[in-house]
C-alpha cells in the first residue's frame, strides 16, 4: 500500500493571510491589465477576443497544390495573424476558408459603418495574401489558377462576418453560470451551512477571475470554447470544496472541544492525499492537452489548466478561510449549539449526517 | 444466500453493459457479419454519434435577406394602410384627392393629396393613430402630405430587418431539430447577408427551403353576399376590378383562390391547383401571422394528403379575433397565405383563439408550413448566394491531436490508477471505461449532437468520477488503517465516501440543470447536458459496480487478511 500522505501535516489556515494575499495581487494585476489595456490609447483590448466574439473577415482561397490546414495556420500565425479558423471545403477540396478576427482593435462591428468594412475587408485580405504568398504568387484580378500557370493561389472570394457569439450568448452564458451558482449555494446551505456555501461560491468566483485575469494579462485568445472551459471549472472548484467541507461535517461531532481552526485544518490534510491524486490526475492530463492538444484547442486547454489549478488551490486557501471567518464572527451568540448534539462516533456513517454546528474559532 | 444478490446485481450490470454497447457500436438494422469487422464497427459507430459542426463540419450557406423588397413592401403596405385609415373616415375634409407611392433605387416614400387641404394636422392625426410610421418623416405641401423613409432611418429598418431575419431562420432550423448551427452576418451589416453553417443533416433541400419558405398568414373579410348564398368568386381579375367599379380601392384587394385537388392516386402530391378563381377582400386583415401562438399539422384520418393545419392566437390577436367574428355571423372570411386564399368560409358562430388552414397537404408540407407559421414571417424573400459543405471549424488536424491528447490523459490515469490502488485499481478502470461507454451510449439515446463543450462536460464527468474512485479508496485505506477488518473497511468506505459523492454530485447536477433551463439553446446546453448524464450514470458505476466487483472478492476469497488498495 503506498501512501506518501500517511500522517502530513500541515497548518494550512494559518498561512492564510499569504494565500489571500497572493490571490488578491494577481487579481489585481488582471485587473491592471483589463484596465490599462483598455484606457492605453492605441492600446489593445482587454481581452483578446477571437473570431466567435467580435468577427472579422472570411476569406476563401482556392489553391493549386492545397497546403495542410496546419501549413496555413503556421503561414498566417508567422505573419502576425493571430488566431486564424481554417475551414476545408470538403466538397470542394482545393478552395479553403479563413476567418481572422478583426484587426484594429476599435472597430465595433454592430455600430460600424460601410466605410468601415471595406476598410476592415481590404486589410484583412492584405494580411491572408501577404500570409499565403509564401506558398507561390496569387492569381490577381481577372487571372485565373488556369490562365496564370505560375500563381500557386488565388483569392476568391473576401466578406466581412459578424459574431457568432453576440452579445446575446455570452450574457446567456453568464446569467445562467450566475443562476447556477445560486442554486449551488441554496443547495450548500441546506445540507452544510451558509457560511460553508459562502465560502465555496467566493472560492468559484475567485477561480473564473483569476482564470480571466490570465486570459487578460498573457493575452490568450477567448473564444467560444473558453466558456466551455469556464463552466468546466466551476463545477470543479465546487466539487473540491465540498469534499473538504464533507470532511469537516464528519470531524464536527466526533472532536468537540476542539476549535473549528484545527478541525478544518485537520480536516485539509486528511483529505490531501485525495486531493492531490484527483488534482493531479487530472490536471496531468490536461497539461497533455496543452501540450499535444495542438493550436486551435489551446485556449480551451490552458484555461482548463490554470482554473482546475486554481480550483484546487482555493478550495484550501479561500473557500475554508472564508467558511471559519465567516462562522467566527457569527460564533459566539451559537457556541451553546455545539454542546447540545451528542457525538456518537462509533460509526462514522451516521454521524456525519448531521449538519455543521457551529463552534469556537481559535487565533 | 449472499451470493444470489451478488449475481443479480452483475446480471443488471452486465445487461446495462450490452445495451450500453449495442447502441454505441451497433447498427440501427439488423446485424450482419460486417458489423462485426473493425471496420463495420467504426462505421456504426460514426453513425451513431451525432458530431456537432465544430467537430465535423457540415453546411455553409450564405443566403441575403431581399432588403430592397422589405422595404418596398413595407412602404406600400404602410401607404396602403394609410390611405385606408384616411378613407375610414366618412368626414368630408378626409376625401382622397390622389396618393402617389415610390418605392426604388433607395427611394420609399408615399404621399396624400386631399380634396380639401384645411384639415391636414387631422388627417396626419387619424393615419398616425393607425399605422405606425416611427421612422419615417412627414412633410407637407400644399394639400399634400408625404411620409419619406430618409437614408439613416432605412438602415436602421435593414439592420432590424436581417436581426429578425436570422432569428426567424435560428426558431426554424432549431424546430426542424438542427443541433447548434452557427449564425453570423456576412459583410456590412446593411448588406442583407447572413452566413448559417450547421452540422450534416439529412435533408438539406427541404431544410433549404424551409428557411426560405415565406409564410404570411391573414385571415379577411371577403367582400360577398353573406350566408346561405354562396361565396361570390370571379373567373377573372378583371372581372373582379370590374365589381369594384374598375379600380381597386385601398381598403380592398383581389386575391386568388385555389381550391386544392384531391389527390388523383395514392402517394401522389395533391399540389396541383385547380383552375384559380378570385375573390375581393377588405384590407387589413382582421388578423395576421404575428398574431400567432401556435400552429400544428393535424390529420382527421391520418391519410397522407389528408393534413390540415390548426393555428391558435395569441391574447391580444384571439380578443380582435372575437370581436371581429361577433359581428360578422354568416359573413365569409378567407384564409391568405402568401397572398393566396387557401380557403373560404363562412362564420358559424364567434370563434376567439383558434383557427385552421383546410385544404389537402401531405404531411411534410403540413409540418413544414405549420414549423415556418409558428416561427414568424421573414421580413422578406431570401435568396441563396453560395453553398458549400464545410470541415470541422476546429479543423479536422487539431481534432485529431485532441483526441490523440486525450486518450494520453486517460491512459496516464488508467496506468497510474492501476499502479497506486493495485487490485482495486482495476475496479476503477472498470467503472470508469463503463461510465465512459454508457454516457455516449445515452446522448445516442437521447440523439444529442456532441460538440466541444460537450466534451468538456465529458471531461468534467470522467474527472469526477476518478474523484469518486479515488474518495472511496481513501476512505477504505483510512478505515483499514484504522484497524477494522476487510469487509467492515469496504462497508464503512463505501457509506462515508457515498455521503460525499452524493453531494458533490447533486450539487453539479443542480447547478447543470440550471445551466440547462437558463442556457437557450447553444454551447452551454451541450455542457449541461452531457454533464448531467455523465454524473447520473457514476452514481451507477462508481457505487454500485464498483461496490459489487468488491463483494464478488469478499465472497470468493473470505479469509483475505490482506487487501489489495
Amino acid at each position: 500500500m503506498l501512501n506518501p500522505f500517511d500522517n502530513f501535516h500541515f497548518d494550512w489556515l494559518r498561512r492564510r493571510r499569504i494565500f489571500i494575499g497572493i490571490s488578491i495581487a494577481i487579481m489585481l494585476a488582471g485587473l491592471a491589465s483589463a484596465v490599462g489595456r483598455e484606457l492605453a490609447p492605441g492600446g489593445t483590448d482587454s481581452f483578446n477576443m477571437g473570431v466567435d466574439f467580435k468577427g472579422g473577415t472570411i476569406v476563401t482561397a482556392k489553391f493549386r497544390n492545397r497546403p495542410t490546414d496546419d501549413e496555413i495556420r503556421d503561414a498566417l500565425n508567422k505573419s502576425g495573424v493571430g488566431d486564424p479558423v481554417i475551414q476545408t471545403s470538403t466538397n470542394r477540396p482545393d478552395e479553403v476558408l479563413i476567418k481572422i478576427p478583426l484587426l484594429e482593435a476599435e472597430t465595433n462591428p454592430e455600430g460600424a459603418t460601410d466605410q468601415d468594412h471595406t476598410l476592415q475587408v481590404q486589410a484583412g485580405r492584405a494580411e491572408v495574401k501577404k500570409a499565403l504568398d509564401t506558398f507561390g504568387q496569387a492569381a490577381e484580378g481577372d487571372a485565373t489558377l488556369d490562365s496564370a500557370p505560375n500563381a500557386a493561389y488565388k483569392i476568391i472570394g473576401t466578406d466581412s462576418v459578424g459574431a457568432i457569439a453576440g452579445s446575446q450568448l455570452r450574457n446567456q452564458a453568464v446569467i445562467a453560470t450566475l443562476l447556477g451558482l445560486v442554486g449551488i449555494l441554496v443547495f450548500i446551505a441546506f445540507r452544510y451551512d451558509w457560511t460553508y456555501a459562502a465560502g465555496a461560491v467566493i472560492a468559484v468566483f475567485h477561480d473564473v477571475i483569476m482564470v480571466l485575469s490570465f486570459f487578460s494579462i498573457f493575452q490568450w485568445e477567448v473564444n467560444l470554447t473558453v466558456i466551455a472551459a469556464i463552466l468546466t471549472i466551476v463545477g470543479f472548484s465546487v466539487n473540491d470544496s465540498i469534499v473538504i467541507f464533507d470532511r469537516v461535517r464528519e470531524n464536527v461531532p466526533m472532536r468537540r472541544h476542539d476549535s473549528l481552526f484545527e478541525i478544518t485544518n485537520d480536516s485539509i490534510n486528511q483529505t490531501l492525499s485525495r486531493t492531490v491524486i484527483t488534482a493531479g490526475l487530472v490536471i496531468l492530463s490536461v497539461l497533455a492537452l496543452v501540450v499535444f492538444g495542438g493550436e486551435v484547442l489551446r485556449s480551451f486547454s490552458l484555461a482548463l489548466l490554470v482554473g482546475l489549478t486554481l480550483g484546487t488551490y482555493s478550495t484550501i486557501a479561500i473557500a475554508s478561510p472564508i467558511a471559519i471567518w465567516w462562522q467566527s464572527k457569527l460564533g459566539d451568540s451559537k457556541i451553546k449549539d455545539v454542546l447540545a448534539p451528542a457525538a456518537k462516533g462509533e460509526k462514522l456513517a451516521s454521524s456525519s449526517r448531521r449538519s455543521v454546528t457551529r463552534r469556537p474559532v481559535t487565533r | 444466500m449472499k451470493r444470489t444478490g451478488l449475481w443479480i446485481r452483475t446480471g443488471v450490470i452486465l445487461a446495462i453493459t450490452l445495451i450500453g454497447i449495442y447502441l454505441v457500436f451497433g447498427p440501427r438494422r439488423m446485424p450482419t457479419s460486417a458489423d462485426f469487422t473493425w471496420e463495420g464497427i467504426k462505421a456504426n459507430l460514426a453513425a451513431n454519434i451525432n458530431l456537432g459542426l465544430d467537430l465535423k463540419g457540415g453546411s455553409h450557406l450564405v443566403m441575403r435577406v431581399k432588403l430592397d423588397d422589405y422595404l418596398k413592401t413595407v412602404t406600400e403596405n404602410n401607404a396602403q394602410a394609410a390611405l385606408s385609415a384616411i378613407s375610414d373616415s366618412t368626414d368630408p375634409k378626409f376625401q382622397v384627392a390622389n396618393s402617389a407611392t415610390v418605392a426604388e433605387n433607395g427611394n420609399y416614400s408615399f404621399n396624400a393629396t386631399l380634396a380639401d387641404g384645411t384639415n391636414l394636422d387631422q388627417v396626419a392625426e387619424a393615419v398616425k393613430k393607425k399605422v405606425d410610421l416611427q421612422n419615417w418623416n412627414e412633410s407637407r405641401s400644399g394639400s399634400t402630405i408625404s411620409w419619406t423613409l430618409g437614408a439613416a432611418a432605412q438602415n436602421v429598418m435593414k439592420v432590424d430587418a436581417v436581426t429578425q431575419a436570422k432569428k426567424i431562420i435560428e426558431s426554424r432550423i432549431n424546430t426542424y431539430g438542427v443541433k447548434e448551427p452557427t449564425i453570423q452576418n456576412q459583410g456590412s451589416p446593411t448588406s442583407g447577408q447572413i452566413l448559417l453553417q450547421m452540422p450534416g443533416v439529412d435533408d438539406p433541400e427541404r431544410v433549404k427551403s424551409l428557411i426560405g419558405a415565406e409564410s404570411n398568414l391573414a385571415l379577411m373579410k371577403i367582400v360577398s353576399a353573406a350566408n346561405p348564398a354562396p361565396v361570390t368568386t370571379y373567373p377573372t381579375i378583371d372581372a373582379a376590378k370590374a365589381s369594384l367599379g374598375g379600380t381597386v380601392p385601398a381598403n380592398r384587394k383581389i386575391l386568388p383562390y385555389a381550391e386544392r385537388d384531391e389527390p388523383t392516386a395514392a402517394g401522389q402530391a395533391p399540389d396541383q391547383k385547380k383552375p384559380t378563381s378570385y375573390v375581393v377582400v377588405e384590407y387589413p386583415a382582421v388578423v395576421d401571422g404575428s398574431e400567432l401562438r401556435n400552429a400544428e399539422a393535424v390529420s382527421r384520418t391520418g391519410a397522407q394528403g389528408d393534413y390540415q393545419i390548426t393555428f391558435q392566437f395569441k391574447p391580444s390577436g384571439a380578443q380582435k379575433f372575437g370581436d371581429w367574428t361577433g359581428k360578422n355571423i354568416n359573413n365569409y372570411m378567407a384564409v391568405v397565405l402568401n397572398d393566396e386564399v387557401k380557403s373560404a368560409a363562412f362564420i358559424k358562430s364567434q370563434i376567439f383563439d383558434s383557427g385552421e388552414i383546410s385544404g389537402k397537404f401531405t404531411k411534410q408540407t403540413a409540418e413544414d408550413l405549420a414549423l415556418t407559421l409558428k416561427s414568424g414571417a421573414l421580413p422578406a424573400k431570401i435568396v441563396y448566394q453560395e453553398e458549400r459543405t464545410v470541415g470541422p471549424s476546429l479543423g479536422a488536424d487539431s481534432i485529431r491531436s485532441g483526441v490523440e491528447a486525450s486518450l494520453g490523459g486517460l491512459a496516464l490515469v488508467i496506468l497510474f490508477m492501476l499502479f497506486y490502488y493495485r487490485g482495486s485499481g482495476v475496479n476503477a478502470v472498470v467503472a470508469l471505461v463503463l461510465n465512459m461507454l454508457l454516457t455516449i451510449a445515452a446522448l445516442v439515446l437521447i440523439r444529442s449532437t456532441l460538440t466541444l463543450p460537450g466534451i468538456a462536460g465529458l471531461i468534467l464527468g470522467i474527472g469526477m468520477a476518478v474523484d469518486s474512485n479515488v474518495l472511496i479508496f481513501e476512505r477504505i485505506r483510512e478505515e483499514l488503517k484504522a484497524g477494522f477488518d476487510i469487509p467492515t473497511s469496504i462497508d464503512l468506505g463505501f457509506d462515508r465516501a457515498f455521503v460525499t459523492i452524493i453531494d458533490t454530485h447533486i450539487t453539479t447536477i443542480i447547478s447543470s440543470v440550471i445551466l440547462y433551463m437558463a442556457g437557450g439553446a447553444g454551447p452551454i446546453r451541450g455542457f449541461a447536458v452531457t454533464l448531467i448524464l455523465g454524473l447520473l450514470i457514476n452514481l451507477f458505476t462508481a457505487v454500485f459496480v464498483s461496490r459489487t466487483i468488491f463483494n464478488w472478492e469478499l465472497s470468493l476469497r473470505p479469509k483475505m487478511t490482506k487487501m489489495s488498495i
